[in-house]
């Protein structure tokens, strides 16, 4: 091994520090804005990781989209929602929920662990390394075009469906 | 051994998310909390199908279309979830999950 792939793989674990660093900042925060915050930083550590498996667009989609869109949603849904109960409050389920958690999350990741280190993954026999953004624009619009297609008209219907459903809410409190 | 070359290492990584994304699905109190561990979920799923895609699959485009299209959905239902939480905090004057269950009574 070189010195580039020894930089190589300390940005690879970087980007896994980052993830996991975010992971446990979103699931232990107290306040939500932490929580966000953690989630746009694990979110920014799998974009990363995208660069790593060979796609840059992917990379800056994920930045673009994930952190740059869906991040400042839920930020906006903080902001413009409820105030008080802004701090995530420990009462209202008591610790017996957090055991059963625990429980199921190591039971699911064991399971999981196993079926990953036991299987031997075998590549498909014939492969193209093409990963430029032209091949993925070309089937995107000879192969995929329907889904492609599908996905802009969900969008549009998710937009007018999301107008339309916080304005049925206003108005009417406390019914 | 390389860690970057290695299928392997990306699905631990996106194990990490789910469970990450799973435990904080029942731990969290709000719905927003809830919608940031779907989130995790959500990205674990994105993680690997890039990595089948870069190591198994025999055409790489596969992959990453559907990748973009989990992030579609996934800003679609964002969108669509936090107007909804806005709805049933207009109507509850509250975001606790255990307190909007009209229909349990």
């Amino acid at each position: 091994m070189n010195v580039y792939q020894y930089m190589a793989e300390t940005g690879f674990l970087l980007f896994v520090a980052m993830i996991a660093c975010g992971g446990f900042v979103a699931m232990r925060a107290r306040y939500l804005m932490n929580a966000v915050l953690g989630l746009s930083l694990s979110l920014l550590g799998v974009g990363g990781l995208f660069f790593y498996l060979g796609s840059q667009f992917l990379a800056l989609m994920q930045i673009l989209i994930c952190i740059g869109a869906i991040c400042i949603i839920i930020a906006f849904g903080i902001m413009v929602g409820p105030k008080p109960k802004q701090e995530a409050e420990r009462r209202v389920v008591g610790r017996r929920n957090g055991l059963l958690a625990i429980i199921a999350c190591l039971a699911g990741a064991f399971l999981l662990f196993s079926a990953i280190i036991g299987t031997r993954w075998t590549s498909a026999p014939v492969r193209s390394g093409d990963f430029t953004v032209k091949s993925l624009g070309l089937s995107l619009l000879h192969q995929f075009c329907l889904p492609f297609e599908l996905i802009s008209v969900l969008l549009l219907v998710a937009i007018i469906g999301a107008l339309i459903i916080s304005d049925l809410g206003r108005g009417e409190p406390g019914q | 051994m390389m860690l970057t070359d290695n299928i392997t290492s990306y699905l631990l990584i996106a194990l990490f998310l789910l469970i990450i994304g799973i435990y904080g699905m029942v731990r969290h109190r709000t719905f927003i909390g809830m919608l940031i561990s779907g989130e995790f979920i959500l990205n674990g799923a994105a993680l690997n199908f890039m990595a089948f895609n870069r190591f198994l699959a025999p055409d790489p485009a596969v992959g990453q279309i559907f990748t973009l299209f989990i992030m579609g959905i996934a800003a679609a239902e964002a969108a669509v979830i936090v107007s909804l939480i806005l709805m049933v905090y207009n109507r509850y004057r509250s975001i606790d999950p255990a307190e909007v269950d009209d229909l349990k009574h």
